[in-house]
């Protein structure tokens, strides 16, 4: 999933400062799993964003909207009323749903009240973890299913470095290797022999260095 | 401001706190009416949201009381309230109010007039913060 993470409430005032009608609208899909944008964070952000216009005497007007999902407009429809109402719109949604929504409404301000940070799962509760850099071209068959891509902090195809501190990172010590997980990964499905062979360098084409990106299915184009 | 009496909410736990307060209460033991206590089942079951709907709605403080560290009657709700209003003061600090407006205290069903001195000390930090609501007369963001 999609993993996000609140803006202060310092920003958010700046951001906004120049409206009086705000709608805070989350997004009932990802940012809702990893607790960034969803039914509880709108109420909760919404009232800081009252506490705060009530104490710097901001005049905010700050009405409260969830959606299924902020990146179709099939549900975008059902913001609509809200939307028209508000003066500008803080989405709780991922950078995607931001875009969504202010594609749909090209006369409305809409802003990012999240920070999105990567793709990832829930390790343990209260932590999400990057898993996947949506590099566009995936490695993960020669790895064991460990991303050395996104785990790995040098990025490196044909590891380890020699940096690792038992099985923790260099870079990074609260994270463990993932060369060393992509090693103990490989032995226990029985595919060491893989480690032998030499990677080439990754074409970084269809990453974000090949600029914007876009699939096309013309087996489902009307 | 001389005259004013602060609004403070207490979440008092079921097993505990609210125990207490029902025992200042038969034992004559007098603390201040500025608290409205609600009795919830744990303070495990409070969430960020309620502090800050609290506060939203006119409170002036909010005293979170629950069990001791370690005698929780569901063994840890105490100790995931006590993360809980570390958050919601450091998102209060965000907003322009003092942290010291939401306060988590842990205090034993026999403990009466250590319930009563937490009031007393509530009541009198809060009000020389202030009123919540008019804090716009003198900060800016």
């Amino acid at each position: 999933m999609i993993v996000a993470e609140r803006k202060s409430i310092p920003e958010l005032i700046e951001i906004l400062k120049r409206h009086k009608k705000i709608l805070v609208l989350g997004c009932g899909t990802c940012v809702t799993v990893c607790l960034a944008g969803g039914e509880r964070e709108v109420s909760i952000i919404a009232s800081a964003l009252r506490i705060a216009s009530r104490v710097h005497g901001l005049g905010f007007e700050v009405d409260e909207l969830v959606i299924e999902r902020q990146c179709d407009n099939i549900f975008i429809e059902q913001a609509a009323e809200a939307i028209q109402k508000c003066d500008a719109v803080l989405s709780l949604g991922c950078g995607a749903g931001v875009q969504a929504i202010a594609e749909r409404y090209p006369q409305k301000p809409v802003y990012a009240g999240l920070n999105t940070a990567f793709l990832g799962i829930l390790e343990e509760r209260g932590v999400w973890a990057e898993k996947c850099a949506a590099c566009g071209l995936c490695v993960l068959d020669k790895y064991g299913g460990i991303c050395p891509v996104t785990r790995c902090a040098k990025r490196m195809l044909n590891g380890p470095c020699g940096g690792s501190r038992e099985d923790r990172c260099e870079v990074r010590p609260d994270r463990p290797c993932a060369w060393q997980l992509i090693y103990t990964r490989l032995k226990g499905i029985g595919q060491l022999d893989r480690l032998k062979q030499i990677e080439s360098p990754k074409n970084w084409g269809p990453s974000l260095s090949g600029g914007p990106r876009v699939i096309i299915r013309e087996d489902h184009r009307v | 401001m001389e005259n004013f009496e602060p609004n403070i909410v207490a979440f008092c736990c079921h097993y505990c706190a609210y125990a207490a307060a029902d025992l200042a209460g038969s034992s004559r033991i007098q603390y201040p009416p500025n608290v409205h206590i609600i009795r919830t089942p744990c303070t495990g079951r409070l969430e960020v949201d309620y502090f800050m709907k609290a506060f939203e709605n006119d409170a002036d403080g909010v005293l979170v009381a629950g069990c001791e560290e370690g005698s929780c009657h569901f063994k840890e709700g105490n100790l995931l309230a006590k993360r809980r209003v570390n958050y919601t003061r450091d998102l209060l600090s965000e907003s322009g109010l003092e942290a010291e407006r939401l306060r988590m205290v842990n205090v034993s069903a026999a403990s009466a007039q250590k319930f009563a001195e937490i009031v007393r000390d509530m009541v009198e930090t809060v009000r020389k913060l202030g009123p919540a609501r008019q804090k716009s007369l003198t900060t800016k963001p």
